[in-house]
């Protein structure tokens, strides 16, 4: 079901980022409204909104700012999560980019709503171009007095300190952004306490997700039941799709969501390159499980996807056509996740490597058929095992590309080769591996 | 020595990727980007100084070229820390160069997205073009090839980023070495930037 974009309007205006195109487009007017309302009303009105974060675990926003302590002399932050680093995921690129100044209202609101005076947003290093786009906005809307000493003549007063990253995936967690906030290495910390009661500095913290942090002005201006109106229930609002691979036309879209995979595939993103035909979907970011062809039909929200036996993560769909071979899908996936893996727990820093170094062989064609299922045992002897859900995610890539594509993984062992026609091969993949 | 009877402590079994750090030459920040870096640390609680580390990093690493020891003992310096915290810090993080890279350093991405509309051959342009492999730096200096995870801009693969900086999308195999010519004719004025979802649709 097509929406009226929300987030994403004017993203394609030419002088769409700038506050005086956003201040004639209701720019901080849910700001205003919101500091006219008592905190706790804020609170409640985002907990009726039913805003689930949009970060990957879709963890109620509403929620996680009523446990922020508040009877406390500590001061309190907002952290904002802009370090997108899941693989398949460029929605808050987009938006900090074209659309700082909505960031930094949402920002304003979630500081108002818990009683924080600063909020970090915490931008990943690669993102240098788009940092200095925030850097120049922000700088107009202190300038302008919406952000600062005595925001839009009410006396509210708060900071927005924008952090660079220095490339970690693992800084996308929420414990470990506060360590790299810290000036530490992105290593998890033990949860509880969570951030809501100790995070930044040891005070209390809500660490929200760019897109999370957008969906608030719209929110506060529209009402709750404007936005569970856009969505199937406990799913509302409006929902960034970030399509890439071997579709028509890759990029980010808006939607409810209502709408199915299919229709954001074939509909939205123009599906499968000509002359090709759909393999497999990984519909919220790499470390999310894959979904095949005949499993697509159902609405791209937290629940369905959940129930078609997958997740919908960051909304990060990747999408593979038959050309793709599944061994190297694994291969490369596990690439990722042996050299991201901050090394703090065992399971993923060991399990990470072998599962990179027996897919590795198999790809090859120098593995064993006891191999397939050692991938499986390691891969179940990573995941929830470790502090954070890198584990997991880790461990997802492996085990999912088996259980859909063991025959896949056998006829490497049993050819010692790839068995996918050659051409295919070589647009991709490295030539001395095959 | 060894602590295990059948294990000898040399190189046979004791493999460490760990390089101990170059120094380079005695470092202290230019006036400018000395309160460039104040002007930072000041955004963060007076107790809580070390929140800048990966900001002065990255100064040193504009100034220095690469982080050096005397570099990274400077920023510990003004941040009250010790040399070893900085390090420590330093070498978690990908972006940050240990030992000195080309003028133009070429941050291929080569997760999956980037990967499965030919990442790979890009990355293998580059390396035959150069005449180098990922990792190295070619022999005028001018150019290190690197590999990258994710750059968050899979609707423009493959993607390719250069110090940490500049982008360059949609970059196919066989575009790749004519890109290296333009980058050696052009400088930064060869990379077509991270913007064409806006401009272009």
């Amino acid at each position: 079901m097509p929406i009226e974009p929300v987030l994403t309007k004017y993203v394609r205006e030419p002088n769409g980022f700038s506050l005086d195109f956003f201040l004639k487009h209701q720019g901080y007017e849910g700001l205003r409204k919101a500091l006219a309302m008592p905190p706790n009303d804020v609170i409640e009105l985002v907990k009726a909104s039913g805003l689930r974060g949009r970060g990957g675990a879709g963890f109620p926003t509403g929620l996680k700012w009523q446990f922020v302590k508040k009877d406390t002399p500590l001061p309190k932050y907002i952290a904002c999560n802009a370090d997108e680093s899941e693989p398949g995921t460029f929605k808050d690129h987009v938006l900090m980019e074209r659309n700082p100044h909505l960031l930094f209202e949402g920002c304003l609101i979630g500081c108002w709503a818990i009683g924080a005076k600063v909020a970090y947003i915490y931008i990943r290093g690669e993102f240098y171009h788009v940092q200095r786009v925030l850097e120049a906005e922000l700088a107009k809307a202190y300038a302008q007095g919406y952000a600062g000493k005595n925001i839009m003549g009410t006396g509210f007063d708060c900071d927005i300190v924008i952090h660079r990253g220095a490339g970690a995936y693992e800084a996308g967690e929420e414990t470990a952004l506060i360590e790299s906030l810290e000036g530490k290495r992105a290593q998890p910390r033990i949860k509880p306490p969570f951030p809501a009661v100790s995070g930044l500095y040891n005070c209390p913290t809500a660490v929200n997700n760019v897109e999370t942090l957008c969906n608030l002005p719209p929110i506060v201006l529209n009402g709750a039941e404007w936005f569970t109106a856009l969505g199937p229930e406990k799913n509302g609002g409006p929902k960034l799709y970030c399509i890439s691979g071997h579709v028509k036309k890759p990029g980010v879209y808006e939607a409810g969501m209502k709408t199915t995979l299919k229709e954001l595939i074939f509909d939205y993103a123009g599906g499968v390159r000509d002359g090709h035909q759909l393999k497999a979907v990984i519909p919220g970011g790499s470390s999310v499980p894959i979904l095949l062809p005949n499993q697509l039909d159902v609405p791209a929200s937290f629940d369905d996807v959940q129930k078609a036996g997958s997740m919908l993560g960051s909304a990060g769909i990747i999408v593979m056509d038959e050309t793709t071979c599944m061994v190297w899908v694994a291969r490369n996936l596990l690439y990722f996740y042996k050299h991201e893996s901050c090394g703090k727990c065992t399971p993923c820093r060991e399990g990470g490597d072998w599962l990179h170094k027996i897919l590795t062989r198999i790809e090859n064609g120098e593995g064993e058929m006891r191999d397939i299922d050692l991938l499986l045992s390691i891969g179940g002897n990573i995941a929830g095992k470790t502090l954070c859900a890198f584990g997991d995610a880790a461990a997802t890539p492996a085990l999912t590309t088996v259980k859909n594509f063991r025959a896949e993984f056998e006829a490497h062992v049993r050819e010692g080769r790839c068995t996918l026609p050659a051409d295919w091969r070589a647009a991709r993949m490295p030539v001395a591996a095959h | 020595m060894s602590f295990h009877p059948l294990m000898a402590y040399d190189d046979r079994f004791h493999k460490s990727e760990r390089k101990v750090v170059d120094e380079g030459p005695a470092f202290e920040f230019t006036p400018q980007r000395r309160a460039t870096f104040d002007d930072i640390i000041s955004k963060y609680p007076p107790d809580r100084k070390r929140s800048a580390v990966l900001a002065g990093l990255y100064l040193v690493q504009e100034q220095a070229g690469y982080l050096t020891g005397n570099g990274m003992r400077h920023v510990a310096g003004i941040l009250d820390l010790t040399p070893a915290e900085v390090e420590d810090v330093a070498t978690y993080y990908v972006m940050f160069f240990k030992e000195p890279v080309g003028k133009y350093v070429l941050q291929v991405c080569r997760t999956l997205s980037c990967a499965l509309l030919g990442a790979e051959r890009v990355t293998e342009a580059l390396s035959e073009k150069l005449g180098i492999k990922v990792g190295e730096t070619d022999a005028s200096g001018m150019f290190t090839l690197l590999e990258f995870e994710c750059l968050g801009a899979c609707d423009r693969a493959p993607i390719v980023m250069v110090n940490n900086e500049h982008w360059h999308e949609r970059l196919q195999p066989a575009d790749a070495a004519r890109l290296v010519d333009d980058i050696r004719a052009r400088g930064a004025a060869a990379f077509n930037g991270c913007h064409l979802h806006v401009e272009n649709s």
